[in-house]
């Protein structure tokens, strides 16, 4: 533990990508391949089966500190960390050990098959063993969430340093499935395996924000637009035999969607697409909030099924007939698309996402404008030419948004973040005038500088009217900017409305109160845009 | 401004020795204020730091060793000093002041009355530093507190480990060929740093760090040299320099010709890890001027005093640690740091 709990500190004690690079390919340098392949997994999400539940950390913890369970409790929103929390208040240990990350993993595991009434005993001659760091990153195995300070991206580009990869194809390596207990390092990064795991996706393309004028793109014939829908991103998998469903976020999200299996019936093994799952009305996507809905359901009840289909809108293939098809430029890969899809029955659950004809920018944007009423975004721009890259990649694709929606609202509630957000008041709740009344409407989190962040701090400890547990009614005295991607109708919420994706756009310091929107303006733009 | 019950009472007074008023902590007997935050006739002072040696009141008095950073803080101002343990009759009240353990000059306030004693800690810490009067317990039947740092997760290591991991870091950085760039409050922790370091190269200090340091040296505090960085001063011939300036000048063009540089800031918040990248800093080193959670109960517990009063910093969640281990603890809201870091807002117009 002692080389990965120096490794973790090299790599919190900087702010440098490249140096926590260089940390990190040092370490895949020299350590175990047990090591090597937890850490991997760790910096990708993944994690050891949860040992133990937090209620009895907690507890154990207060326990082994010699302090009632309430003063822990209260440590730890300030802290904004669990394992942090009970590493600090964790008396010094007794002893040191130098005992592996694989091992301690391995103690976890073996957790699961003691009495439950010996747990305790074995967590507590681990805090006895490793020092403050070591029972951080310990505590981190059991609660989980491993984000400390290593994206996955950095971890990829480290291992491709160390091991004389290429990036993209270690990327592709450590998609999909695969977990420490069923695989080994030289299985999942050093053999050549054409057998790869069947379900296992391609790393997804990731477009950024287009800020500058479209027209400095070049000419409208080197590139092809979409519209950008408001979905789950997601790629569809058909390969022996069965169909597998990926989010973006490397869920396997088939049992969610049972209709995308189906596509199975309609379209040949060996076929891999990107694109869009979205709610379908038969002609265009439904609104979010209906698509949300399936989201949070692991089995589909089937009146939702009715009311709420899904489909893939594909805009990308992948693999065709069992060829990697991502060196092949978006023109060609569009045309093979196309003719994959374009005589399939109107029942099955894959369309093609239409591409924008337009012939110059301004016409572009133009069409643009209209994304609302298409249930879209904005646009998507792909440069003609270009290969399916892995990773946030500048340069052919583009994401052109719509201006979001904005309203003028009156802060009232704050309550306190988390992690790197703990001590200080990030999130707010926010209202409109009904009248003499401000009523709430939304929460929002994001959007302002940590210097704001910091100065509203300061006022909102200055200015509590009420406490209720964490949050703090403050006096309603500043205006916020909310921007937000979509409004639609909500009976769960008081104000009847909910927002899509609200965050701060800017602390309206120039406007007194009484000068924020009204319910009756958000009610005009839900009739507008909802 | 006590919530809840009213101060305790002794035999047959009808006034307590120290109240809470919206301008701060006040002995009606002898007619003074302790560190109060609006203007008043009469200021007994702890300590400069700018939440607690505020400006505009009629007359100051406060520690002869305390007095000098006032009065280059505060301008003119009508100050008397005293000796550390010397008694002053102030109306019907016996005033002393007694080392704190907090920066250099920095003093509790004993205060007497008819037999009961009241103290007011200041901002204080128990471990001494070497560099500033050293803590001394003062047994008293009432105690107002400071509890910045009054959360079990505050546990300070030992100075000299953390002393050693600067000049290490200090060390790594000259052989790496960058300055280091090490942030700390102008008054008391830029100094108790300076104290700590293993000469290895030239030490460089911005005007604010700098401008204490020659007010303590002439008091007769030991502080190793330093250069005042000045628009004539070129990086380029004090390659490898540790600098010290407080945290709003490490983010200012002021540290720009320092590069390429490692940055650290020192301060017990960093115990934190949310907080030390919430800095955005490459170090944080744990040390404050602040007493931690054993500190706390070591200075409580010395007191013998019952009752507690506790102001800036966890006070709910103390207080109601202190009442379940059997005082008579209450918060009492005040002006000083409160919750916040310990970056008092005059540190940025320096």
């Amino acid at each position: 533990m002692k080389d990965f709990a120096a490794l973790f500190s090299a790599i919190d004690q900087t702010t440098r990508t490249t140096a926590k690079t260089k940390a990190l390919a040092e370490y895949f340098g020299h350590a175990s391949d047990d090591d090597k392949l937890w850490t991997i997994a760790l910096f990708s999400g993944r994690r050891p089966r949860r040992a133990v539940t937090t209620t009895d950390l907690r507890a154990w913890a207060a326990e082994e500190a010699g302090i009632p369970l309430w003063l822990l409790e209260d440590c730890y929103p300030i802290v904004g960390d669990l394992a942090e929390t009970i590493a600090l208040l964790l008396p010094p240990p007794e002893t040191v050990s130098d005992l592996s990350l694989s091992h301690w993993i391995g103690e976890l595991r073996a957790l699961h098959d003691i009495a439950p009434e010996d747990r305790p005993a074995r967590i507590r001659a681990a805090w006895a063993q490793l020092d403050e760091t070591e029972r951080f990153l310990f505590n981190k195995l059991i609660t989980g969430g491993f984000r400390i300070g290593v994206s996955r991206k950095l971890m990829t580009r480290a291992l491709a340093e160390a091991t004389g990869q290429d990036e993209a194809v270690l990327a592709h390596k450590l998609m999909g499935s695969w977990t420490p207990d069923r695989t080994s390092y030289h299985a999942l990064i050093e053999a050549e395996d054409p057998a790869a795991d069947q379900s296992r996706p391609y790393p997804f393309y990731l477009a950024y924000q287009l800020d500058d004028p479209a027209a400095e793109l070049g000419s409208p014939q080197d590139w092809q637009a979409e519209w950008k829908w408001d979905g789950i991103r997601g790629q569809v998998i058909l390969r022996g035999g069965e169909t597998h469903v990926w989010s973006r976020g490397e869920e396997l999200m088939t049992d969610r969607f049972p209709e995308l299996t189906r596509a199975a019936d309609f379209l040949p093994m060996g076929t891999v697409f990107d694109g869009e799952i979205v709610t379908w009305d038969g002609t265009q996507p439904m609104p979010f909030n209906s698509l949300q809905q399936r989201i949070g359901r692991k089995t589909v009840p089937k009146k939702l099924l009715k009311e709420a289909p899904v489909i893939l809108l594909a805009y990308d293939l992948l693999e065709d007939q069992g060829q990697d098809l991502r060196d092949t430029p978006l023109r060609d890969r569009r045309a093979r698309l196309e003719a994959l899809l374009a005589d399939l029955p109107p029942e099955a659950p894959l369309r093609a996402s239409p591409v924008i004809g337009f012939d110059s920018w301004d016409g572009l944007a133009q069409t643009r404008a209209e994304a609302r009423a298409h249930r879209a975004e904005g646009v998507m721009l792909k440069r003609r030419d270009s290969p399916y890259l892995s990773g946030r990649k500048k340069g052919d694709w583009w994401k052109w948004k719509l201006e979001p929606l904005t309203v003028d609202a009156v802060m009232i509630y704050a309550q306190q973040g988390s992690g790197r957000r703990a001590n200080l008041f990030t999130d707010f709740t926010f209202a409109v005038w009904k009248g003499n009344e401000l009523v709430p409407f939304t929460k929002a989190y994001s959007g302002l500088t940590d210097a704001e962040f910091d100065r509203i701090t300061t006022w909102v400890r200055r200015n509590t009217q009420a406490r209720f547990g964490p949050v703090r009614q403050v006096t309603p005295e500043h205006v916020f900017e909310i921007a937000f991607e979509g409004i639609h109708e909500s009976p769960r919420h008081k104000s009847g409305i909910a927002l899509r994706f609200p965050r701060m756009a800017r602390w309206r310091q120039d406007k007194p109160i009484d000068e924020a929107n009204t319910l009756e303006d958000l009610r005009d733009m839900l009739s507008t845009y909802g | 401004m006590v919530s809840g019950a009213a101060a305790p009472i002794v035999g047959l007074m009808t006034e307590p020795v120290l109240t809470f008023t919206d301008r701060g902590i006040y002995c009606p007997a002898g007619d003074f204020f302790i560190d109060p935050w609006r203007p008043v006739d009469r200021a007994l002072i702890t300590h400069g730091h700018a939440d607690h040696a505020r400006p505009g009141h009629t007359h100051y008095l406060a520690t002869d060793a305390a007095l000098p950073v006032m009065r280059h803080r505060l301008g003119e101002i009508t100050a008397q000093g005293i000796a550390y343990g010397e008694t002053r009759q102030i109306g019907g009240a016996q005033v002393s002041f007694h080392p704190a353990g907090h920066i250099p000059g920095s003093a509790q306030i004993r205060v007497e009355v008819a037999g009961e004693v009241w103290v007011v800690s200041g901002d204080y810490k128990t471990t001494p530093d070497g560099l500033c009067e050293p803590f001394e317990p003062v047994r008293c039947h009432s105690f107002i507190s400071e509890c910045t740092f009054g959360l079990p997760v505050f546990k300070w290591h030992d100075q000299r480990s953390v002393a050693s991991e600067i000049n290490a870091w200090w060390a790594a950085n000259r052989a790496a060929g960058r300055f280091s760039l090490l942030g700390a409050y102008s008054l008391g922790k830029a100094q108790r740093l300076l104290s700590l370091l293993e000469p290895q190269g030239p030490i460089l200090t911005h005007g604010a760090v700098e401008a204490t340091n020659a007010i303590l040296r002439d008091q007769g505090y030991t502080l190793p040299d330093t250069t005042h960085v000045t628009p004539a001063l070129n990086p380029k011939e004090v390659p490898g320099a540790l600098v010290i300036a407080p945290p709003s000048a490490l983010g200012s063009q002021w540290a720009r010709r320092f590069r390429p540089a490692s940055t650290g800031f020192a301060s017990g918040w960093m115990r934190l890890r949310g907080i030390r990248r919430r800095r955005a800093m490459d170090r944080g080193f744990v040390i404050s001027d602040h007493a931690d959670w054993d500190g706390l109960h070591a200075a409580i517990r010395d007191t013998g005093a019952e009752n507690i009063y506790v102001t800036h910093g966890y006070t709910d969640i103390f207080a109601r640690w202190l009442n379940e281990r059997g005082w008579n603890a209450q918060v009492v809201p005040t002006e000083f740091g409160g919750e916040e870091e310990d970056s008092a807002p005059a540190e940025a117009a320096e």
